[in-house]
């Protein structure tokens, strides 16, 4: 098989010596009980971690200690812990998902930290994206801009043979780095604008080079974007979101979003499949 | 003791020859007039693969869908973790391919244990699931052509698998939750995030809904439906170590099985081999590696017991390369189950490498000396990449370590033909049915399950079921019936909330994945079922006295939620093991150290064994009922299942 | 207006359903456009390159400057001359006058209705400190660059074109059309010299963003190009930066004047 790979330049953590411990990480973590409540950070020690350990198997074992202590467990998002799920979020030294780049916080692992760190854990901050608890945030956003129009108009049972609309291979690969999103919501925590245009371009981007998705390619632009903007802030270049994103996806999405979109207001409204 | 079908394990099969049943059954069956649809409301809890099809294609019929997730987003479930690919039997690549043999491999690999009927629909429709979600996007690997790529998948001998990079698992998902979220936007399903099911409700014998729990506020809230759709996945997190996401649990198929729904076959899990072994003790989970890795790594370990020499200083003949050794024709490509026992024993024997001696090496030297590095970077440069990420190692340099872990479950609630439960109006689609992988399932078939279940199966056989039920009231959620279940959650949680004892749920959970990790892992014996079976009442019990939940039942509590999983694994934990003290032969994944043959491969015994055991709940997980399916095999030829 | 930010989200809840049914309300096919902050970011990036149009072609004419006043005086001249007999004297350019400054209006708009809408989209700002990784001192500054050229033109127009300052400090007076000697009496005087080169730095810093940042709002996006913006964005910075802080340094030096 063939495997490809369109970020090989992607740096991974340091090789390190098996078996070594990390002692004494003070750990200054968000706590807010509830949405409306008000929050503060909160200071933790954690004496000894193997630098083995994930990030997040660090806060699995502040919570063991927390829960032997009597006091309630640190409330944060996660799941798959391989990152693909984009459940994890964390603003970690006040970079989403943490120091290492190209990776979601379930697979930071400790051996990037130092003993004696200070580490400071911070939920996402959006409006979009209202604190539920701790460090987990309401990232409904998101499926609210995918419902408006990110998809292909497909009933079950219609479909023509799968090999009847060839489509290039470079076409379709920049369609699946596009769809390599994991809508962790990185982008936004990272943007200084708090602008969801590298999710929303990243899904339009993979619908609107597809033969499949031309058919509706405008009307979900146009639909998407506006869906987009009841929630989010602007896009104003920066180029943080790519940085910050899991899955390396380039803001070139963004330009294509941003080609089509115009697009969709130039055109002849009948020419838009829709409205 | 030639056992008999049970009369309520009805299979319900349609007669006729087998590559006519399906299409007999669909021609046969009662529909629902199209304005009448809107009618009927339909409950799907988990938005995977097989929920998420299932909810948007019945939205799109015209069902009223309430879909129920307990992840912030329909777009978070396990099915996202998928690597490797879906098949179907398209053959497109002219090398042979048909649904007849897509059926014989799938049967074949499950070792003679799936109902034949079942798993020639799955094929059949396999190839209608590639049209589908190629129409709806998915960006599935292409040939410089434009036409669709294919690969092989260990168990088979054709290419009939489809990929889309290492992520064709969050491919598909995504593309059946751009259709789900198309009718959340269209107003057809009604979305419920961060809700978890904790009971499924029973009125006049008959699922009349469910009660789920809102996870944001500690809510408990009854949902009435004419139909309700169980799609929540696999168990394999019983083990505490496996490759399924932590939030993975059995509780919505437990809830029911309590309820009355038989659990089928909850022995069967299935052991991956290419895993990242444990690499410190504080480890939650494990992650697991392509297996196509063993298309050019192979398998050694030192011949030395307790060899502490980095491998490169260890000469080639002081290695033992166990897969070449013991399997010579099938090499570093056997099956997963055959590969995964391999790696254990020379675990066990103390030959493991690592700083934990917990893994076997799998070495690229070779592949890299013969193909040059560009190659193998090329093949699997983000592969070894996720390696180094996790291990801190890089595999250029030194093998990979590797180690089985659990995978997959084939397990789960019983069904019919039409994927409905014993209780009737309870439907169970995907990983968290039994139906079609038998004791063991082959790569890249769980992703055509799924979608073949959500997208071509329910929405058929449940207007099938719900026809004659038009313009009949269904029960309120202001039944009795709802209140005395919403009543039993209330009380379990807060019963959690006051144990106050001094241990948290994790804890608990780590030592009930110990004890079905040592024995009722990779290798069963009598004698350590018996074991198990003896500790873990005493271990539930502690559980029951000395937990320790932290934090209240009125807003987010993700301890809380833990604790009622890990109450349920418990349960089905002692059930797993019951199972398969029982089953007193090896098939598939499950393999009994006292049945082998000279060489160590699984012996079954199709005389006693070639049937379901669909167990009956008692009100407790020791005594539970075990009841039959028999097995017939007509289109199929049993046979042994060799790999050599 | 653009869409208020935040209008269903927080406090509500629920079960979802029908999100998308709503039909939005269309504005004439110009403001429909405006009315979005794609929108916007389009109309920043047309006015910009009008701005950076007039920029780079004010920064030339004036290099006139260091062939003598007869020179410069002539270009000037010619300026309101342009497209005679076409159109009348001062006509061309006061419409170029006003193009300029309706794109200076809607960019001060579009920035401003922008800047609203980001704030509002994170109200509670982080409480730790950022690490930002690409963000750079241009783009975050923005909005800062702006302000100080705005200020910048506007006592750049009282001083060579209305004249109300060209003489505060010095002997002279403002002699309107004597483009040479105004230039050389306003920059004489050293602080207006170090303002008019904080105040180009300043242009320099806003255009080494902008001029990157429209290729992205307008969509001009290939991989054949793409590696060249960043280039071109530097090369037109550096150019007006440049060419315009030589004009002061120049006077003062004595390279430019009398």
């Amino acid at each position: 098989m063939t495997v490809i790979d369109h970020h090989p330049e992607m740096p991974v953590g340091a090789p390190a010596a098996h078996g070594k411990h990390l002692t004494n990480i003070t750990l200054t973590i968000w706590r807010q009980s509830g949405p409306d409540a008000p929050g503060k950070f909160e200071s933790y020690t954690i004496d000894s971690i193997s630098d083995e350990a994930s990030f997040l198997e660090m806060l699995d074992v502040l919570n063991e200690k927390l829960i032997g202590e009597n006091l309630e467990a640190v409330t944060f998002d996660h799941d798959c812990r391989e990152g693909i799920c984009g459940t994890c979020s964390l603003m970690i030294d006040g970079q989403a998902h943490g120091p290492q780049k190209g990776t979601a916080t379930c697979q930071l692992h400790m051996r990037k930290f130092e003993s004696n760190a200070t580490i400071v854990i911070e939920p996402w901050r959006a409006t979009a994206f209202p604190i539920i608890k701790d460090l987990m945030v309401d990232r409904s956003a998101f499926d609210r801009i995918i419902e408006s129009g990110g998809y292909i108009t497909a009933p079950t049972g219609g479909a023509p043979d799968a090999n009847l609309i060839p489509i290039a291979k470079p076409v379709s690969d920049a369609a699946m780095d596009s769809a390599a999103c994991i809508g962790c919501g990185a982008c936004v925590a990272a943007c200084p604008n708090g602008a969801a245009n590298l999710f929303t371009a990243a899904k339009v981007s993979h619908l609107n080079l597809l033969p499949q998705g031309q058919a509706e390619r405008y009307s979900r632009t146009e639909a998407m974007v506006e869906t987009m903007e009841e929630y989010f802030g602007s896009c104003t270049n920066h180029g943080e979101c790519e940085s910050a994103c899991p899955k390396g996806i380039s803001i070139d999405v963004i330009a294509l979003m941003n080609k089509d979109y115009f697009k969709s207001k130039i055109k002849n409204r009948r020419n838009l499949d829709r409205n | 003791m030639k056992t008999t079908t049970d009369p309520r394990l009805n299979s319900k099969v349609p007669d006729g020859p087998m590559g006519d049943k399906w299409s007999s059954y669909k021609e046969n069956m009662k529909l629902v007039n199209p304005n009448n649809k809107r009618k009927f409301k339909v409950i799907v809890i988990g938005t995977g693969l097989a929920g998420a099809s299932a909810a948007a294609t019945l939205a799109e019929l015209g069902y009223q869908v309430d879909a129920f997730t307990f992840h912030d987003s329909p777009r978070r479930a396990h099915s996202i973790a998928a690597q490797g690919g879906i098949n179907a039997a398209k053959n497109y690549h002219g090398d042979g391919d048909s649904v007849h043999r897509l059926f014989y491999d799938t049967i074949k690999g499950g070792d003679f244990r799936a109902r034949e009927a079942n798993v020639h629909r799955l094929a059949e429709v396999s190839v209608n699931i590639i049209d589908q979600m190629v129409a709806q996007g998915v960006p599935f690997a292409r040939e410089y052509g434009g036409l669709l790529d294919n690969r092989s998948f260990g168990g088979s001998q054709v290419s009939r698998t489809f990929y889309a990079r290492g992520q064709t698992g969050q491919q598909l998902l995504l593309g059946a939750y751009q259709q789900l979220a198309r009718q959340i936007g269209l107003g057809g399903v009604t979305l419920y995030n961060r809700m978890e099911l904790v009971d499924t409700v029973l009125v006049d014998g008959r699922c009349a809904g469910v009660v789920v729990r809102d996870l944001v506020t500690g809510q408990l809230q009854s949902h009435s439906a004419h139909a309700v759709v169980l799609a929540t996945g696999g168990y394999g997190n019983v083990f505490f170590l496996s490759t399924n996401a932590m939030n993975c649990n059995v509780t919505a198929a437990w809830r029911a099985h309590r309820k009355g729904a038989m659990f089928a076959n909850p022995c069967y899990t299935q052991i991956h081999p290419t895993c990242i072994p444990q690499s410190d003790p504080t480890q939650s989970k494990l992650t697991l590696m392509s297996e196509s890795l063993r298309n050019d790594g192979r398998v050694w370990v030192p011949l030395a017991v307790g060899d502490e020499r980095p491998p490169a200083q260890i000469p080639e003949a002081e290695r033992d390369y166990v897969l070449e050794r013991l399997y010579p024709s099938f090499g570093n490509l056997a099956p997963r189950d055959i590969a995964s026992r391999a790696a254990k024993r020379a675990v066990d024997s103390g030959h493991g490498v690592g700083p934990l001696k917990n893994g076997v090496n799998l070495d690229f030297a070779a592949a890299i000396a013969r193909l040059g590095k560009d190659v193998v970077q090329e093949r699997y440069g983000n592969l070894f990449e996720m390696y180094e990420r996790i291990s801190g190692e890089n595999p250029y340099d030194a093998p990979m370590r590797i180690y089985p872990a659990s995978h997959y479950t084939m397990g789960g609630l019983w069904v019919d033909y039409e994927l409905q439960t014993t209780i009737p109006g309870l439907y169970c689609a995907g990983e968290a049915n039994f139906s079609d992988h038998g004791a063991n399932r082959l790569g890249a078939s769980a992703l055509m399950q799924g979608l073949s279940d959500g997208y071509f199966v329910l929405p058929y056989t449940i207007g099938n079921e719900l026809a004659p039920m038009l313009n009949k009231p269904v029960p309120g959620t202001d039944h009795p019936a709802f209140k005395q279940a919403e009543q039993d959650a209330s009380d379990r949680y807060n019963g959690y909330l006051n144990i106050k004892g001094t241990r948290s749920p994790d804890h608990f959970h780590r030592e009930l994945g110990q004890i079905i990790w040592d024995y009722c892992g990779m290798e069963r014996t009598e004698q350590g079922l018996e074991k198990a079976l003896s500790e873990l009442p005493g271990l539930y019990e502690e559980f029951q006295k000395d937990l320790r939940v932290t934090g209240n039942g009125e807003s987010l509590n993700q301890t809380l939620e833990k604790a009622g999983r890990v109450d349920d694994f418990f349960q089905l934990g002692m059930l797993m093991c019951r199972d398969a003290l029982e089953r007193n032969e090896s098939c598939g994944g499950h393999f009994r150290v006292e049945y082998q043959d000279d060489e160590g491969e699984a012996k079954r015994d199709d005389e006693n064994f070639a049937h379901v055991a669909a167990w009956e709940w008692s009100g407790d997980p020791m005594t539970s009922i075990r009841n039959t399916e028999e097995l017939e095999f007509e289109a199929v030829h049993l046979a042994t299942r060799s790999y050599k | 207006m653009a869409h208020a930010v935040n209008t269903r989200t927080k406090g509500n809840r629920g079960p979802v359903t029908g999100t998308a049914t709503g039909q939005r309300k269309r504005k004439p096919f110009l403001l429909d456009l405006y009315s979005t902050s794609v929108g916007k970011k389009y109309v920043m990036a047309v006015t910009g390159i009008v701005m950076i149009g007039f920029v780079v072609v004010h920064m030339v004419g004036n290099l006139k400057m260091y062939l003598g006043a007869g020179d410069f005086n002539h270009y000037a001249e010619f300026l309101r001359e342009l497209l005679v007999p076409i159109l009348p004297r001062t006509v061309a350019l006061w419409l170029f006058r006003g193009g300029l400054l309706a794109s200076v209006l809607l960019h001060i708009h579009a920035a401003y209705g922008l800047t609203r809408v980001n704030h509002n989209a994170r109200s509670v700002k982080y409480q730790s400190e950022r690490d930002y990784q690409v963000a750079n001192f241009a783009s975050r500054t923005m909005r800062w660059t702006g302000i100080i050229i705005t200020l910048f033109v506007l006592w750049h127009l009282a001083d060579l074109t209305w004249g109300t300052l060209n003489a505060v400090g010095t002997n002279g007076t403002f002699v309107r059309g004597d483009v040479y000697n105004n230039v050389d009496r306003s920059l004489s005087r050293v602080p207006v010299a170090i303002l008019y080169i904080v105040a180009n730095i300043a242009l320099g810093i806003h255009l080494f963003h902008g001029v990157w940042s429209l290729f992205q709002s307008l969509g001009w996006n290939n991989p054949r190009f793409n590696k060249w913006r960043r280039q071109l964005a530097t090369g037109i910075a550096t150019i007006v930066v440049v060419g315009n802080v030589s004009f002061p340094v120049a006077v003062l030096a004595g390279i430019v004047g009398n």
